[in-house]
């Protein structure tokens, strides 16, 4: 367990830090000596525990801006917190999972199992049935089996009533979903109890209302139930994800085959276990494990009607290329590389914990996570300065301690992935930001990064990390802002902050995303319809919009 | 006048607010089933469809940010100027292989879907946007917008209704469009970019080209700066744009509509097919 250091601010060394020229900023500044973006040489990387010209700097015209506003804060003293662990003696875990396919847990046809770690223990939690096509081919018959005779034909106000009956049994469980949750997938439990599991239940709650009042959804249309969806689902909201995907569709009337992640099955299996409890009839939901090719074998499967998927852009493209053609219905929720914009008239210090949620919220993995900062010119200098300062206090650590700000990386892959991206911003030429605090010496982890320095043309400018790690770029005027922030094939989301209703309505209209959060980031609803423009996705989940793919007229 | 020597028209296409011919040079022949009428109709290149996509590009966001009444106005322009080169059109159906009565009843709906849409300029959006209740403290709203760039590929059979009924929806809702005219049919396309011209609408906003759709179905799907396509067509066709609109996830909305001047053929989710759903948050409090 990492002990984290917390900051304690002392206007005695606050003072002595600003008259000191061999003042420290505590974290980690990482430049490269060259700035070569083509050298295959391993990273030429110079780690420098101080301060760099660029951030004296930044620190000299900090005081000129902010003045007394900002004090400088001391990380050399610490200020402790001890361990506030969330007690997992009472969470049930198999040793083994199975299939969950016409209401009944099945040993896999493949006879393969795989394990599902802890990333913030690298420790195996359970072994879990991976399907091959013939196990997809019993889900989604079972699937089709249960449309035709038995969900097709009840009436919307009985369906309604067993959504609601896995919202209510999620709420019953919630904590040990919530503590589930963080195990199989390194999130802070403080954001998986408050945020993933109340909104997955949510969720439920909110579409089963609609179960029994689809005429009501699509002005002059009769809406109709499309069959059986497939949907395959990512791992970094685990059981939120399958909620968005599984209660719109059994409110419409489908019947559904869902895939969780490899790296994240739990949840969905703890799921499959509430909707025995709630006795849904079997077959009308149905969860099978598995890596890429299960879930390239259910998406190609010819007796879905409706695939929905989300996760990354790349692999979204390649399910959209197998639809082609089939008449299946599709939804995507892809990738994005979401703008978060503070104007120089903008509440500074509400926007910078803003930024913060926006991009260290769930380490980053998420697919609307504010990863491109703009802040206007005049500004920059003490946000820049301000962000330092709160990347600090984060506490990176064990994901079960309800202090922990900032939880473990959800794989080896990704977390390979994400120091790939750090050494390429290196490389060409950006300049890295981490915070120093102690990282535990098991699991994978990533410090909280700031790039600055950066451009439109670099790599971690244009390409989705998903990852706790933010790009700092600056601006003029308000076109500059909307242009640099649409210079992108994303368009999933998008943040404005400023005291200026007329600008807040400005740019929230000239951003070509899905959701735009204006003096808020990451707020999430099921009344609230989220999804993409451009190339991040089509479709959206949420609200009466989130019924438009589950029917047809 | 009886010995007069007619004045015929060069067909032409219609990019960025301009009568140009193709840049290619090339033309195919069309002749009417009659065979009274003939005319040399460009055939247009992969060149002319990514030139009239720039356009499309450059007309689009003004045009989106017109207001709804404007926008409707133009619509009702359109049909006011329809109306009154009805005759036109009528000759140019005939042409074109329809009886007169049929052609009489082709501009009527063309006209008709015109006037319908126009009205649905500032009606949509209160049908299809939201309040969203959401459970913090946070006022929270969809609004439609436009998708952006949209190709259209008419059908063959009633080329003037199909293309109108394709387009309008699309333009009422703020999207530029490029139009492949029905490549059998493409004499009253011309004309009607004609009508267009005389209606206010902006350059660049409608850009319509003739040519072979075995050669140009397939550059609109790929286009990387082309958002929709709306395409009538075989399912060959239909499943060749599914699968070439991938890399830029374009919206490919395929309509299996035989008989245009049927009521079902029209109404605001024509609109709602080319346009995004945007929710905005922002926190109440003081």
């Amino acid at each position: 367990m990492a002990k984290n250091n917390k900051t304690k601010l002392n206007s005695k060394t606050v003072k002595k830090l600003n008259k000191s020229s061999s003042r420290l900023r505590a974290g980690i500044l990482v430049k490269a000596t060259q700035k070569s973006a083509t050298t295959p040489t391993k990273l030429p990387v110079v780690r420098v525990a101080g301060v760099s010209a660029l951030a004296k700097s930044y620190e000299k015209s900090t005081r000129n801006l902010a003045g007394k506003s900002t004090p400088k804060l001391k990380f050399s003293t610490t200020w402790q917190y001890a361990p506030s662990l969330e007690a997992t003696d009472q969470v049930k875990l198999e040793k083994k999972y199975d299939l969950f396919i016409n209401g009944k847990f099945q040993e896999p046809n493949s006879g393969k199992y795989f394990a599902t770690l802890n990333p913030a223990t690298e420790n195996k939690i359970a072994d879990v049935a991976e399907a091959n096509e013939q196990d997809v081919t019993l889900a989604v018959s079972a699937a089709r089996n249960a449309y035709d005779n038995v969900w097709s034909r009840m009436a919307g106000k009985e369906r309604a009533k067993y959504i609601f009956r896995i919202a209510r049994l999620i709420q019953e469980r919630a904590k040990e979903l919530s503590i589930i949750e963080t195990m199989d997938g390194g999130k802070p439990v403080r954001e998986s109890r408050t945020v993933d599991i109340p909104l997955a239940a949510a969720h439920f709650f909110y579409y089963a209302g609609w179960a029994d009042k689809m005429e009501f959804a699509f002005p002059g249309r009769q809406p109709q139930a499309l069959g059986v969806a497939g949907q395959i689902i990512p791992w970094n909201f685990p059981l939120l994800m399958a909620a968005w995907k599984i209660a719109p569709a059994l409110a419409a009337g489908n019947t559904v085959v869902l895939k969780p992640a490899e790296t994240t099955p739990l949840t969905a299996l703890k799921l499959a276990e509430i909707i025995q409890q709630a006795e849904l009839p079997p077959g009308v939901v149905n969860i099978i494990t598995g890596a890429g090719p299960t879930g390239a074998a259910l998406v190609n499967h010819p007796d879905l009607n409706k695939i929905a998927f989300t996760g990354s852009t790349e692999i979204g493209k390649i399910i959209q290329r197998a639809a082609a053609g089939t008449g299946k219905k599709l939804t995507l929720e892809l990738g994005g590389k979401s703008a978060n914009i503070i104007f120089e008239d903008a509440a500074i210090d509400q926007a910078v914990e803003g930024v913060v949620n926006a991009i260290f919220f769930n380490q980053g993995h998420v697919c609307c996570a504010g990863s491109r900062l703009f802040v206007q010119e005049s500004v920059a200098a003490m946000v820049i300065r301000k962000l330092q300062d709160r990347l600090e206090s984060l506490s990176v650590g064990d994901p079960l301690d309800k202090n922990t700000d900032i939880g473990a990386i959800n794989s080896k892959m990704q977390l390979d992935k994400i120091n790939a991206y750090l050494d390429v911003g290196v490389k060409e030429g950006a300049l890295m930001y981490q915070n120093s605090c102690p990282l535990p010496k098991k699991g994978y982890w990533c410090r909280p990064t700031i790039f600055t320095e950066v451009a439109q043309s670099h790599k971690i400018v244009q390409e989705e990390i998903f990852g706790p790690v933010l790009t700092v770029q600056t601006f003029r005027t308000p076109e500059e802002a909307i242009e640099k922030a649409n210079n992108t094939p994303y368009g999933l989301a998008g943040g404005i902050w400023t005291e200026k209703g007329s600008k807040i309505f400005k740019l929230t209209s000239q951003i070509r995303a899905g959701v735009l959060w204006a003096n808020t980031y990451n707020k999430f609803d099921p009344t609230s319809p989220f999804g993409g423009y451009k190339e991040s996705g089509m479709g959206r989940e949420g609200g009466v919009h989130g019924l438009l793919p589950y029917v047809k007229f | 006048m009886e010995n007069r020597i007619s004045v015929q028209k060069t067909y032409k296409i219609y990019v960025d607010g301009k009568f140009p011919r193709t840049e290619s040079g090339r033309f195919f022949e069309f002749k009417s089933p009659k065979g009274n009428m003939t005319a040399n109709v460009s055939l247009c290149s992969r060149k002319d469809f990514r030139d009239a996509v720039v356009a499309a590009r450059a007309a689009q966001p003004k045009w989106a940010s017109a207001s709804a009444y404007n926008r409707g106005q133009i619509l009702y322009r359109i049909a006011e100027m329809l109306e009154g080169r009805r005759s036109q059109f009528v000759e140019e159906l005939i042409w074109e292989g329809s009886s007169e009565v049929q052609a009489q009843a082709e501009v009527s709906a063309s006209i008709d879907r015109l006037v319908y849409y126009a009205g649905w300029s500032d009606k949509y959006q209160q049908i299809f946007s939201a309040v969203n209740p959401v459970a913090s403290s946070h006022f929270n709203f969809s609004v439609l917008e436009p998708t952006g760039v949209v190709g259209i590929i008419c059908p063959e059979s009633t080329a003037l209704l199909g293309l109108v009924s394709l387009m309008a929806p699309i333009i009422v809702g703020g999207n530029s469009c490029v139009i492949l005219s029905s490549s059998s049919k493409p004499l009253s396309s011309i004309t009607f970019a004609e009508v267009l011209e005389t209606s206010d609408v902006p350059a660049g906003v409608v850009n319509i080209l003739t040519g072979m759709r075995a050669e140009l179905v397939k550059q609109f799907a790929q286009h990387m700066d082309v958002n929709a396509l709306a395409i009538c067509g075989d399912e060959n066709e239909k499943s060749l744009c599914e699968v070439e609109a991938v890399e830029n996830l374009k919206r490919v909305r395929a309509y299996d509509i035989q008989d245009w001047a049927l009521s079902l053929a029209q109404g605001p989710y024509f609109i709602s097919d080319f346009q995004e759903i945007k929710t905005t948050w922002h926190p109440i409090g003081i």
